[in-house]
């Protein structure tokens, strides 16, 4: 298939190789350098997309990264990327593309009627009509109007494509590489400082590529390319192409998209995104500017483009546009478009001025005092010219080129919340300087339009960034280059019937803003919300400025009392994929797996997740088929022989130093420095603000030197509240903390035969007492021996060095299985401490106080400790307030669920009725029962009362009676024994 | 009774690993020490650090290191000694605890290891800022993590022992996500 567009000879694109790509089912060709805009117009195809709202036939109207209308479907099935912009897509063999919004197909869209009800459908449409019934905007106004409105369509499926996310540093950020930034970043990288050039297109250059600039006699791209290729060749320069830079943040920090590999086939490994976290000592803004439309009639019809993008496609993409042209201009710079569509020799029907004096001499009429006021045709076949009289005329062409000048394209400028000025020479805003500290805005970024000031300007601010960092200011011989005025005299909109486009993404029009005054949103922020001007991916690009001049011509006031909306991050769309990167699955958290986890997964145990650890859920049998049979018989291996369990996910942490004693009594409320060597105690502590935060168990091994442990949940959060302790709080306290959770491997023992199995493991078994702790050795390997018990047995703790702890725990499990015992997971631990009243933080979840749980009688009266005084304010204890108790079931229904509410018996089981809830529940094993631990409303003194328990989200309702904490051997013989 | 076998803290994981430019070894570092000095102390664990071990007290974002020994900076008031047994007299002016077991250590290597680990680290790893002896607390992914450049410019990477299985797989993606981008046209 030949592309009839294509200009022989002009352009960059490698026309010795021909690629075949898709659009719509329909098969193309293009070549490696194009994009699928610049092929698909070389192929003759204009009608790329259907609008927003009103499903407008739309063409191209830009050549880059702010393109409102070419937004395409790339790829197929899971790999489909929604609303990708043509105009950066770049083409590979086999690309398969399709247009959006539209049905049944791009030429034929029925959805168009919208446009036949425009009038009815203007700003602030929906707020005024589908206001009622209210019920009815979830279930049907919105997903009706979504459907007809809007852009692509996710594929709905998991994502299957890699990205990353990467951080990078320098000394000098140079953003764009045009002249201004070519020029920035090679006089730094001359001086030695380390600088990163990002750039959002494939090649560097900027519109050094799209417009013909004379450079010393030769073209301004082939200057670019040199810069380019020694820039390239140094250590300390670090070229970014297909990266845009998305957001300026605090510190000099950046973040930037870069385009890995979208520009190639699928069917590699690589990323399809690197999300960078750019952080910056400088930065050089030279992202350029970006062209306005001029709002006039029917001016979104295909065929209608800027100025810069027909030369675009002209010089860089050898593509004609169309065979006969009219130009708009509001400026010098629309002379270039016509000029160069005349040396590529197409016919140039007509050249429209609003200016008065004749400013160009050129083999085609030139209309100056006159506008384009209208655009005919679909795709366009002809426009009216407005003279200065009034009298009109219409001219026939196939494409519009028009130009209403160049905003800054100072958006990052505007990321910390500063707001741009008004320049009336160039009539565009501009970034105001330190808008963004370290950051300088040069080139056409900073409101500078010509090419020479854009040279001067980058090696300039390199030099200040250089001066400021330290190094030497370089004198780069820079090329001299066109100086010329712009002379821009500005055209928002042209008066007339019909619809004139402002924002072409979002099908807004001047009429809609002008509704918008009327109805007295008129705060410019109003505006966008009311008329939607300025949203989604285009976030008004190429809209914006020429939106709030008319809102400005509406409301009387001039343009910058108007002033603009908010430009915030991202500049440029930026994938959830990307930003999330490594972040899907499993790489959502890291895995915390203990030194038993390979033996449990042998064993058939489900892992479960607390926390980042995986802990087994229980230990299957042969023929037991739920997850109760296998617990009630590992709750029976406790109670009646052993049971071994690997506790090794609570938190252990080494307190030493001469000040350790101390320590520990200030962070827990009861004593520890009275605690002899070789015992361990149970401590509880308290957050500031009186609160219990965390209990546990402290062993005194020598006379300064401890060891507590912490809940697995609260491992990091207690370390981190005794580092704050320790260095804000008491930094004269000579103590040294250490965590040493993962050293050791730590398993409990349990049950009355738990003794009988660690007198034939250990090398001297020692008699502890409970509570007792001292070193041992297992098989010449040093360990410790705590006698802590979390099941109310006799039990034991063992630990030893992690990379013993797989070999251990095997050895224990066979030796608890010879002795009529086994492994325990943690539904059967859950079983044993509920039987024993024993706390998890279900019942610490951050809330409760000391006296709610019925410990008021740890907070010591004879010295100070963490919460002691906030602990102690009105309301934080006593029968007001929602007390632990226990329940069993007393009605029909015997399942008890944690999350339950709590009603008196009788009472209407609503919110301001709730007299507490359920934390915890398990079906015990001794006595046979549910069995659930609760905070309730003065509870301790209501034993033996029955109240109603109600679980709204699982349609439980139930009776049961307030029974004492600890159910099973309330006195603790056992475990003492 | 039956011998207590150790497992090393990679054991099942598919190292060493090469993608491309870059590798990755588990490190045998022998037996870690943590040392933190007791208040006002820091000279005098110096004199007997450097008397025991031959080893420099190093200071932060600093190692030093001998044929057979390392000393890591580890973060705010501690220490890090890694290879030989602790000397008694160390005790005198520091806490030592045992943290062999506590940490997983590989090394990575290649030219591709700064970019592998750009995708990781959230730090400046240019040689400028983290030259060969340096070392910093930081993350590696999710993961709490000791970074240091040794002196034949390979990196250390330590992070908790429970998390070695991610640390490779970090590793492992990061390096393949690298590699790939040379494929690319």
């Amino acid at each position: 298939m030949t592309q009839p567009f294509r200009i022989p000879g002009l352009g960059r694109v490698d026309t010795a190789r021909t690629l075949t790509f898709r659009f719509d089912g329909e098969a193309y060709t293009g070549h490696p350098g194009d994009t699928l805009a610049s092929a698909l117009l070389a192929n003759g195809v204009r009608l790329m997309g259907r609008s927003f709202k009103y499903h407008r036939p739309r063409g191209v109207l830009t050549a880059g990264p702010e393109e409102p209308n070419a937004l395409v479907t790339v790829g197929k099935g899971a790999h489909r990327d929604p609303n990708t912009r043509a105009t950066v897509q770049e083409l590979f063999d086999g690309l398969e593309a399709a247009s959006q919004n539209r049905w049944p197909s791009l030429g034929l869209d029925l959805m168009g009627v919208n446009d036949l009800a425009s009038r009815f459908l203007g700003a602030g449409f929906y707020y005024k009509t589908f206001m009622w019934p209210r019920a009815a905007w979830l279930k049907l106004y919105e997903p009706l109007i979504r459907r007809a409105a809007g852009l692509g369509a996710l594929s709905g499926q998991s994502d299957p494509d890699r990205n990353e996310k990467a951080f990078a540093f320098c000394d000098l950020l140079v953003i764009g590489a045009g002249p201004a930034g070519l020029s920035a970043a090679l006089t730094a990288a001359r001086a030695g400082a380390r600088v990163i050039l990002a750039d959002e297109s494939a090649w560097m250059g900027g519109r050094l590529a799209f417009d013909r600039h004379d450079f010393d006699g030769r073209a301004g791209f082939d200057w670019a390319q040199e810069v380019v290729a020694e820039l390239a060749a140094m250590d300390n320069v670090t070229l970014m192409p297909r990266t845009t830079v998305t957001g300026a943040y605090d510190g000099g920090t950046y973040a930037a998209l870069e385009r890995v590999a979208r520009h190639v086939a699928p069917g590699h490994d690589a990323p399809l995104d690197c999300f960078w976290r750019i952080h910056a000592k400088r930065t050089v803004l030279a992202a350029g500017a970006l062209e306005r439309p001029v709002a006039f009639r029917d001016n979104d019809r295909p065929g209608v483009m800027l100025a810069g993008a027909v030369r675009a496609y002209l010089n860089h993409y050898g593509v004609a546009p169309g065979r006969s042209v009219v130009v708009f201009g509001t400026s010098d710079d629309g002379h270039r478009t016509a000029l160069d569509l005349v040396d590529a020799g197409i016919h140039v029907a007509a050249y429209v001025d609003p200016r008065h004096e004749e400013r160009l001499k050129a083999p085609f009429p030139v209309y100056t005092g006159s506008v384009v006021a209208r655009a005919h045709g679909n795709p366009v076949e002809a426009v009216t010219i407005r003279h200065q009289t009034g009298r009109e005329h219409r001219v026939a062409c196939d494409t519009l080129a028009m130009s209403g000048g160049w905003n800054p394209t100072l958006h990052l400028s505007c990321h910390m919340g500063d707001r741009p000025e008004w320049n009336e020479d160039i009539a565009a805003f501009v970034p105001r300087p330190d808008a963004v500290p370290g950051l300088v805005a040069v080139g056409a970024a900073g409101g500078s339009f010509s090419t020479a000031a854009a040279l001067a300007e980058g090696m300039a601010a390199a030099n200040d960034a250089l001066s400021a960092l330290g190094f030497k200011p370089q004198d780069v011989a820079l090329p001299v280059a066109e100086d010329a005025p712009y002379a821009i005299q500005p055209v928002w909109s042209v008066p007339g019937k019909g619809r004139a486009w402002l924002d072409f993404q979002n099908d807004v029009t001047i009429k809609d803003v002008t509704q918008a005054a009327m109805e007295n949103f008129a705060s410019v922020e109003h505006m966008k919300r009311y008329t939607t001007q300025g949203m989604a991916p285009d976030q008004g690009k190429s809209s914006n400025v020429a939106a709030l001049a008319v809102l400005a011509d509406a409301t009387g006031r001039s343009i910058p009392d108007t002033g603009t909306t908010t430009y915030r991050p991202p500049f440029a769309p930026v994938p959830i994929a990307a930003m999330g990167a490594g972040g899907q699955g499993a790489g959502f958290a890291p895995k915390r797996l203990t030194t038993s986890h390979a033996a449990s997964v042998e064993m058939g145990a489900p892992m479960i997740e607390a926390g980042l650890w995986f802990r087994p859920s229980y230990f299957p049998a042969r023929g037991e088929r739920v997850w109760r049979e296998s617990c009630d018989r590992e709750v029976a291996y406790v109670r009646n022989a052993v049971g071994i369990c690997d506790v090794s996910t609570l938190g252990k942490i080494d307190v030493q130093g001469p000040d350790a004693g101390a320590f520990l009594d200030f962070v827990y409320t009861n004593t520890m420095s009275t605690l002899p060597e070789g015992r361990c105690r149970y401590g509880l502590m308290l957050r500031e603000d009186g609160h219990v935060m965390d209990d546990g168990t402290a062993a005194r091994l020598g006379r300064s030197h401890f060891v507590l442990t912490t809940t697995t949940a609260a491992a990091g959060p207690v370390m981190r509240h005794l580092e704050f302790v320790a260095q804000v709080l008491r930094p004269d306290w000579d103590v040294a903390l250490s965590s040493v959770t993962e050293h050791w491997a730590q398993v409990a023992v349990a049950g009355p035969r738990s003794r009988e199995l660690l007198s034939g493991l250990l090398d001297a078994p020692p008699e502890l007492p409970f509570m007792g702790c001292g070193p041992v050795s297992v098989s010449g390997v040093s360990g410790r021996l705590f006698r802590i018990s979390f099941s109310g047995e006799l039990a034991y703790e063992l630990a030893v060095p992690a990379r013993y702890g797989d070999a251990l725990f095997r050895e224990l499990v066979a030796r608890a299985e010879a002795l009529g015992g086994g492994a325990y997971g943690i539904e059967a631990l859950n079983v044993l401490r509920l039987e024993k009243g024993f706390l998890t933080h279900a019942e610490m979840h951050g809330r409760v106080t000391a006296d709610d749980l019925g410990l008021a009688g740890m907070l010591s009266g004879k010295k100070d400790f963490i919460g002691k005084a906030m602990a102690a304010r009105p309301g934080l204890s006593g029968p007001t307030r929602e007390q632990l108790v226990a329940l069993k079931p007393t009605g029909a229904v015997k399942q008890m669920t944690a999350g339950a509410f709590l009603f008196d018996a009788g009472a209407e089981p609503v919110r301001e009725a709730a007299q507490g809830y359920i934390t915890s529940a398990c079906y015990a094993v001794t006595p046979r029962h549910t069995l659930a631990l609760g905070f309730l409303r003065n509870g301790r003194a209501r034993m033996g009362e029955t109240v109603r328990m109600v679980d709204h989200l699982r349609g439980l309702d139930t009776t049961c009676e307030v029974i004492p904490l600890v159910t099973y051997d309330p006195d603790g013989g056992r475990a003492r024994g | 009774m039956a011998e207590l076998t150790a497992t090393p803290p990679f054991a099942g994981l598919c190292l060493p690993l090469e993608i491309g430019r870059a590798r990755i070894d588990a490190a045998e570092l022998g037996q870690l020490t943590n040392i933190a000095p007791f208040r006002g102390k820091d000279a005098a664990l110096a004199t007997a650090l450097q008397a025991a071990h031959g080893l420099d007290l190093p200071q932060a974002g600093q190692s030093s290191a001998l044929d057979d020994a390392l000393i890591l900076w580890f973060g705010a008031g501690h220490v890090l000694l890694c290879g030989p047994a602790p000397d008694v007299a160390l005790a005198d002016h520091a806490a030592l605890t045992a943290q062999t077991d506590g940490w997983a250590a590989l090394t990575l290597s290649g030219p591709d290891a700064e970019p592998v680990l750009a995708r990781l680290v959230p730090l400046d790893l240019s040689p400028a800022s983290l030259g060969a002896g340096r070392t910093a607390r930081s993350t590696i992914g999710h993961m709490p993590a000791s970074i240091t450049r040794r002196q034949d410019g390979t990196f250390l990477l330590m992070t908790f022992r429970s998390m070695a299985g991610t640390l490779a797989e970090d590793l492992q993606t990061a390096m393949s996500g690298v590699n790939a981008r040379r494929s690319l046209g």
